[in-house]
């Protein structure tokens, strides 16, 4: 395809962006119902030409069509086809294109599925989107364009950073995306309902299937952008609370409380106000994540070459969108009327709770994160705020967020009975003291955290199924009839559950890889034998492998643990000819559920090469934690409640009462 | 409790939680930053050793000494001073010398610097933007060589 007709197709894509965030507010401002209807349409339609738009470039990238700028400096003819396509993305004016393809889906998505919405609020939903499109859409053609020309067309182009060139970026920026841009939608929601004045219960069931699923993407995202990291950098560090993570796990924050406080103002009609400011905070991080990533404020593997006028382009955004919100915000949150009442040990309070805690999190990472940044514009001074600060702050916040989730579920709306939900966990606090039992057992001395954080983890788990126990009756009643109960549980109170538990699975990936993990780093010849942990390796061979537009450097590792075969390691070393850049294939092979970690260093003098090998007990726990944490938001998100019965405020205020709720 | 009760409990609850979260900022903020320096003024300075901090500049050509232990020796230099590093580990790929690195760790007593972490550019168009910006205010690298 011709490239011209991608950039025209953004141009036309501007120019529907325009019209969606005026025509449809109009309809709603002057009651004109054809008026709101044409936003469903050009949502849909801008949809179309920025897919056409990306379409265009993918296959510029699959052509290798070096008369195009973009794809001479991030592709090369030799590249295998899955990273032609993944290049795409895998630089600034491409990932920026990818941002603005997904923000119109969720458009799109709400033209086709928002049916059931009030026509007024529709309307002013895709209004403010389309203004988000034309910010960004503006942004991509002034600054960013990807369809720039260059003559003459070089024979060959630059190839794309090394480090890039993984499965990894097929999977982790999509689902980012999804999930930052995903919170456009509440945001959305929140300005429109701030714009018509109107908040009730049921704004708060049109949102919630949206911050499911934003949240749901950005935790597949994190977790897959985090086992990337892990795999790639060949440090064997899950998480370095690097700035860019930071910005992603900012919005994760604000996401993971604006799940919990919208399902206060369902069910009970309260904290409508704040309910709204979070909906505000999640996006306004995300697009403070985009900033941080784009403008080149920060140094990181993500800032790909940048550009000054593209930060301040960028700043303007944020400013407007945020300064402009927060300003509908505080115009409109004091005329929005309190919903119910209750008592400070309740359901909704422990709710609140979880979301004080949250966001004093998030503050905590905005602080560390951006404080290095304003220091050294005030007065040049450069710092770093490092791990041991998110460590201290994050895990001081987030340890009584985890000590009180399985008490949150247990305790009634309005009134809660906190000794009876510690009664009830009894079988939960068993487990905990069990658990941390046999993790002193297992490390014989070493740090204290460690078993009561196992504890900790396990009391999480065992306390989501005592939840599941005690809402379906068992030991109350019959067991047949809790077990048709169980079964008759809302898919909402599984995913509930199942989001709770992941947290707990995640914990103790996180406990055991950092409290007991083993690390040798030394200079191995061939035929050499070293211990990690309870393992002995012995580097077998080095041979050269040529792949196809790399040459590579493998180390075969034979694994033996107390004399029996385990199999073998493969670690590499790759070379990039094109950038002259080299990358570390870390050979990692998984025993259950921990992992041998294995990389590659440079040759050093005397024949020997440096290898750097890692016990991580129980670490693929994080990871799958963070999945499963996902998998109960999609379940939930499956929930009949959500999906059927278009919710008609005026008409029902309820519906039937879930048992034991 | 009435109304009034409950919310201004609410109110304080808040205040509470985002007070301890402030402290807690605080506290570890004035606990745990590291400064970031170049050889020549921690010349200039006579840092106290034991500081932890992070060293930034070029790695000197033909200073890199590789142990078969996997220890290695380099030296940073910034144009107006040079200090010797120790680090026992694997370097980064993209650790060569002539190129910019910032190294993390602390001073030793003997005047020589001790990395627990070395950080390399991520790719050939970028250098660590605190060794690119301390080598302009030595004059050493100028605007558009080499590094964009």
């Amino acid at each position: 395809m011709n490239p011209e007709i991608g950039h025209y197709a953004l141009v036309l894509a501007l120019a529907v962006a325009i019209l969606q965030t005026t025509i449809p507010v109009w309809g709603a401002r002057a009651g004109d119902a054809a008026l709101m209807r044409v936003g469903t349409a050009l949502a849909i339609v801008l949809f179309g030409f920025i897919s056409l738009s990306f379409a265009t470039l993918v296959s510029a990238y699959v052509q290798s069509d070096f008369s195009v700028l973009n794809v001479v400096e991030n592709s090369h003819s030799m590249k295998p086809l899955l990273f032609k396509i993944t290049g795409v993305w895998g630089n600034h004016e491409g990932s920026m294109l990818l941002w603005v393809l997904v923000l119109s889906l969720f458009g799109a998505l709400v033209a086709l599925f928002g049916s059931n919405l009030p026509a007024t609020l529709k309307a002013n939903v895709l209004g403010v989107q389309g203004s988000i499109a034309t910010a960004f859409l503006l942004f991509i053609l002034l600054t960013s364009n990807p369809f720039i020309r260059v003559v003459p067309a070089p024979a060959e182009g630059q190839d794309l950073n090394p480090v890039l060139q993984d499965i990894g970026l097929a999977i982790h920026p999509p689902l980012l995306y999804l999930g930052y841009v995903g919170f456009s939608i509440t945001f959305a929601f929140a300005v429109a309902a701030l714009i018509d004045g109107r908040i009730d219960a049921a704004w708060a069931r049109w949102v919630r299937p949206w911050a499911l699923a934003a949240w749901a993407f950005l935790t597949v995202g994190i977790a897959m952008g985090s086992y990337w990291a892990y795999y790639e950098l060949g440090w064997g560090g899950w998480w370095f609370w690097d700035p860019v993570e930071n910005a992603s796990l900012m919005p994760w924050f604000a996401g993971t409380a604006l799940i919990h406080s919208a399902v206060v103002m369902e069910k009970r009609d309260a904290l409508k106000v704040w309910t709204i400011l979070l909906a505000i905070l999640a996006f306004s991080l995300s697009l403070l994540g985009t900033f941080l990533v784009r403008s080149g404020v920060l140094t990181s593997v993500h800032a790909f070459a940048t550009d000054p006028s593209r930060g301040v382009f960028i700043l303007g955004i944020l400013i407007f969108f945020i300064g402009g919100s927060l300003a509908i915000y505080a115009l409109r949150a004091p005329t929005l009327r309190q919903g119910g009442i209750f008592a400070p040990v309740s359901r909704e309070g422990a709710l609140v709770l979880n979301n004080l805690l949250l966001t004093a999190a998030a503050a905590a990472v905005f602080v560390g994160t951006l404080y290095p940044l304003a220091l050294e514009a005030y007065n040049g001074a450069k710092i770093t705020v490092g791990p041991p600060y998110f460590n201290l702050t994050v895990g001081a916040l987030m340890a009584p967020v985890v000590f009180a989730m399985p008490f949150g579920p247990l305790l009634a709306w309005k009134r809660g009975d906190l000794l009876g939900a510690a009664q009830r966990l009894m079988a939960a606090f068993g487990a905990a003291i069990l658990a941390a039992l046999a993790a002193v057992y297992v490390q014989g001395g070493g740090p204290v955290l460690a078993p009561v954080g196992m504890g900790l983890a396990v009391f999480i788990v065992i306390g989501a199924c005592v939840d599941l126990a005690e809402r379906a009756g068992f030991g109350r009643v019959p067991a047949a009839t809790a077990l048709a109960r169980f079964r008759g549980l809302p898919r909402a109170t599984f995913g509930a559950a199942l989001a709770h538990a992941g947290v707990g699975i995640c914990l103790m990936g996180i406990i055991a890889e950092t409290s007991w993990n083993a690390e040798r780093i030394i200079g191995a010849k061939i035929g050499q034998s070293f211990e990690v942990g309870r393992y002995e390796l012995t580097l077998d061979r080095l041979e050269p492998r040529q792949g196809p537009n790399y040459r590579a450097l493998v180390g075969v590792f034979s694994v033996r643990r107390g004399g029996a075969d385990m199999g073998t390691i493969e670690s590499s070393k790759r070379l990039f000819t094109a950038r002259s850049m080299s990358t570390t294939e870390s050979g990692i092979r998984t025993y259950g559920l921990s992992q041998l970690y294995v990389s590659l260093g440079d040759e050093l003098p005397g024949g020997a090469i440096g290898v750097r090998a890692y016990w991580k007990p129980l670490v693929t726990l994080i990871w799958l934690g963070a999945l499963i944490m996902a998998l109960g938001g999609v379940l939930s998100l499956s929930d009949r409640r959500l999906r059927v019965g278009a919710p008609r405020p005026a008409k029902k205020p309820k519906p039937a009462a879930v048992p034991a709720e | 409790m009435t109304r009034k009760r409950r919310r201004l409990l609410l109110i304080f609850s808040a205040l509470g939680v985002l007070g301890v979260a402030a402290g807690l900022v605080l506290f570890a903020l004035n606990d745990t930053i590291v400064f970031f320096r170049t050889p020549s003024e921690l010349a200039a300075e006579h840092a106290v050793p034991g500081t932890r901090l992070r060293l930034g500049g070029l790695v000197k050509d033909d200073s890199v000494v590789k142990q078969d232990n996997a220890h290695v020796r380099f030296v940073v230099t910034d144009g107006g001073g040079e200090i010797a590093v120790n680090y026992a580990g694997l370097l980064p790929d993209l650790f060569r010398e002539g190129q910019g690195v910032i190294a993390e760790g602390t001073l030793e007593p003997d005047g020589s610097f001790r990395a627990d972490t070395v950080l390399a550019k991520h790719d050939e168009k970028y250098m660590p933007k605190e060794v690119a910006d301390a080598l302009k205010k030595q004059g050493v690298w100028k605007e558009g060589e080499a590094t964009r």
